[in-house]
């Protein structure tokens, strides 16, 4: 075995010491260290990545000494590697450009805990990207919900309360019937880790034999999984847990707490139960459906939204809405445009927040949108940072968004049938609307400001302002990029079948 | 149809435990009660679960009298699975009620309805 095999579990372990460490640590030594980790896990995924893309071929490791029935098991593939590189370089960059709004936002005597948070909440990542153990991923869930939900309250006022509370009852709805769906599966296969689970499914399916149970199965891990990353009709905790968050924890948990989940779901669907037998279902089409009612209403609500953070907010859920019709397509283009998406999704809403935070700096912390107006001047980073990746969720050319949408559209037309309409013609609308909300966002940032307003001196943080440029040219770089980046998604789904 | 429910008692009342749990931490608007849910809902899942690994008419795989045969034990893995859902359990448990003490503190009610009401008349 190579040493670079090792890079998932170094990751989850490292990420989960730091975890404990950073809770005894000084302030400022904690807040350096969890820089350092995430540059340092980002640094070692791509290694990994490096690896695999050379080497083509997927491992598993062992974790502890018991073989493959009973023992705990790692997986590693190009896909898996790609999104922890990913979602290790966002948590940094919106660490950095969160840094100084944390330490207004925080309790200056428990900041070192957010800290505490950050590293769970990238060990958890971590170990949901490379487990392959149905149950392991839900204890990781788990410590993710428990992570993300103080996350949400570093900035106490009621609004995050309550959102936190309201994040919390959602999250063990959903993790209930998460251990429901692992329980039932356990119990008519016998196994936990995934490639035995799958075995064993096949092997029923093709008998004919536990056909309800296995429908119930996929209904319930879908539900709990759509709970978890705000599907379209569970979306209610989401606004203000979003927009009312400090912008580090809101930017990380919209672009990768939710993800993580999505990624699960896509994992279960390919490794535990199969695709074939998850296409036969015909529950793939709910999926379907919720991914395509929620690009509109999330859409819609955005236009409604009265202010900046809670529109991006809402367009969060009009972004999981086009990665569930993604995958409700049921094809494996269809995957390969869902995960696209995933990718462009979580760079441009990171951003997004970042940027957003820094415009109301520039604004006075004015909640109104025409207080705005000219923020695009008065903090320039931020605005170019925000322009790149509305512009790149709009689906203008060049940027990720296009490419994203080009293969969703493509996936649809390769299926053909109601599908490909509907698929269209939504996509269609679902991008006037988002042109609607976001140019009128753009626009009204570099608009001469209001008569009479003049806005308050502020201070423009360097690391901000730093991680807003980096941030413009990642979602630059994800448009760019965007061949390799496919190849190497269509690459890593060929090894999880 | 009668005769699949009561030979699987503990599976049948595991899930009628599930949807009471679910529905009251779903509907219910005290957020005690909530709480109160989530964890009749827990216990399902621990019932359901323990009821898999049972196996009538054998024993805890403790090893006294030497006996290795796989035969006179009972499957000790969902076991195992209960005891990691219960930690998980108790400390979200002891989450949500943090959250709520904090929340009584600033609107003197536990009603989740109203706690929402005030908050939006809150300005910020």
């Amino acid at each position: 075995m190579l040493f670079v095999q090792n890079v998932p579990f170094f990751c989850i372990m490292l990420c989960m010491i730091s975890g404990i460490a950073s809770a005894m640590m000084p302030h400022r030594l904690s807040k350096w260290w969890t820089v350092g980790l995430c540059a340092l896990v980002a640094a070692l995924n791509a290694w990994l990545l490096s690896y695999l893309l050379v080497s083509g071929e997927s491992y598993t490791y062992m974790m502890g000494h018991f073989p493959a029935p009973w023992g705990n098991e790692l997986r590693a593939g190009i896909l898996e590697a790609l999104l922890a590189v990913c979602f290790s370089v966002i948590m940094l960059m919106s660490v950095l450009g969160g840094m100084k709004k944390m330490e207004q936002d925080a309790d200056p005597a428990k900041f070192n805990l957010i800290f505490v948070m950050l590293d769970l909440v990238l060990a958890c990542m971590m170990a949901m990207l490379y487990t392959n153990d149905l149950f392991t991923a839900y204890v990781f869930i788990e410590i993710l919900t428990i992570a993300a939900c103080s996350l949400i309250i570093t900035r106490q006022i009621g609004r995050t309360l309550v959102a936190a509370m309201r994040y919390v009852i959602m999250s063990l709805l959903g993790s209930g019937l998460l251990l429901m769906a692992i329980s039932i599966t356990y119990n008519i296969t016998g196994h936990l880790l995934m490639e035995n689970i799958q075995t064993s499914l096949s092997a029923l399916h093709q008998t004919g034999q536990y056909g309800l149970p296995l429908t119930v199965i996929i209904g319930l891990f879908f539900v709990a999984l759509g709970i978890k990353s705000a599907l379209f009709p569970f979306h209610t905790w989401l606004p203000d847990s979003y927009g009312y968050a400090t912008p580090t924890g809101a930017a990380v948990l919209s672009s990768i707490v939710s993800k993580a989940y999505v990624f699960l779901l896509i994992k279960i669907l390919y490794r535990v139960i199969g695709l074939q037998i998850v296409v036969e279902n015909q529950a793939l089409n709910l999926l379907f459906l919720f991914g395509i009612v929620g690009m509109i209403m999330g859409s819609l609500s955005a236009i409604k939204a009265p202010e900046l953070r809670r529109m991006i907010a809402f367009s969060s859920v009009a972004q999981i809405g086009y990665i569930y019709a993604g995958m409700g397509l049921g094809t494996n283009a269809g995957f390969v445009a869902a995960i696209y998406h995933m990718i462009m999704h979580s760079f441009a809403k990171s951003s997004l927040f970042i940027s957003a935070s820094g415009l109301y700096d520039a604004s006075g912390n004015s909640k109104r949108f025409s207080d705005l107006r000219g923020a695009g001047f008065r903090y320039p980073a931020a605005g170019v940072s925000f322009c790149v990746s509305a512009m790149s969720l709009v689906g203008i050319p060049v940027f990720g968004g296009f490419v994203s949408k080009l293969y969703l559209s493509e996936a649809a037309m390769q299926r053909g049938g109601v599908h490909m309409w509907t698929m269209l013609i939504v996509l269609a609308l679902s991008t006037l609307l988002n042109v609607f909300y976001f140019m009128k966002t753009i626009i009204t940032l570099y608009r001469p400001a209001r008569e009479g307003f003049i806005p308050p001196p502020f201070e423009k943080s360097k690391l901000s302002t730093c991680s807003m440029w980096v941030f413009a040219i990642l979602n630059l770089l994800v448009g760019l990029l965007a061949q390799p980046i496919v190849t190497a998604i269509a690459r890593g789904l060929n090894m999880f079948a | 149809m009668l005769t699949l429910f009561t030979e699987h008692l503990e599976e049948t009342v595991a899930m009628l435990l599930f949807g009471i749990g679910f529905t009251t931490l779903l509907l219910e608007r005290n957020l005690i009660k909530k709480v109160i849910g989530l964890n009749i809902m827990d216990t399902a899942i621990y019932l359901f679960l323990t009821a898999t690994g049972y196996i009538e008419g054998r024993i805890a795989p403790i090893m006294v009298d030497g006996i290795t045969s796989s035969s006179y034990y009972i499957n000790p893995i969902p076991s195992g699975l209960v005891l990691t859902g219960i930690v998980v359990g108790v400390s979200f448990t002891a989450l949500s009620l943090a959250l709520i003490v904090r929340l009584y503190r600033r609107y003197h009610t536990l009603d989740l309805d109203q706690i929402t009401l005030l908050m939006k008349g809150e300005h910020q």
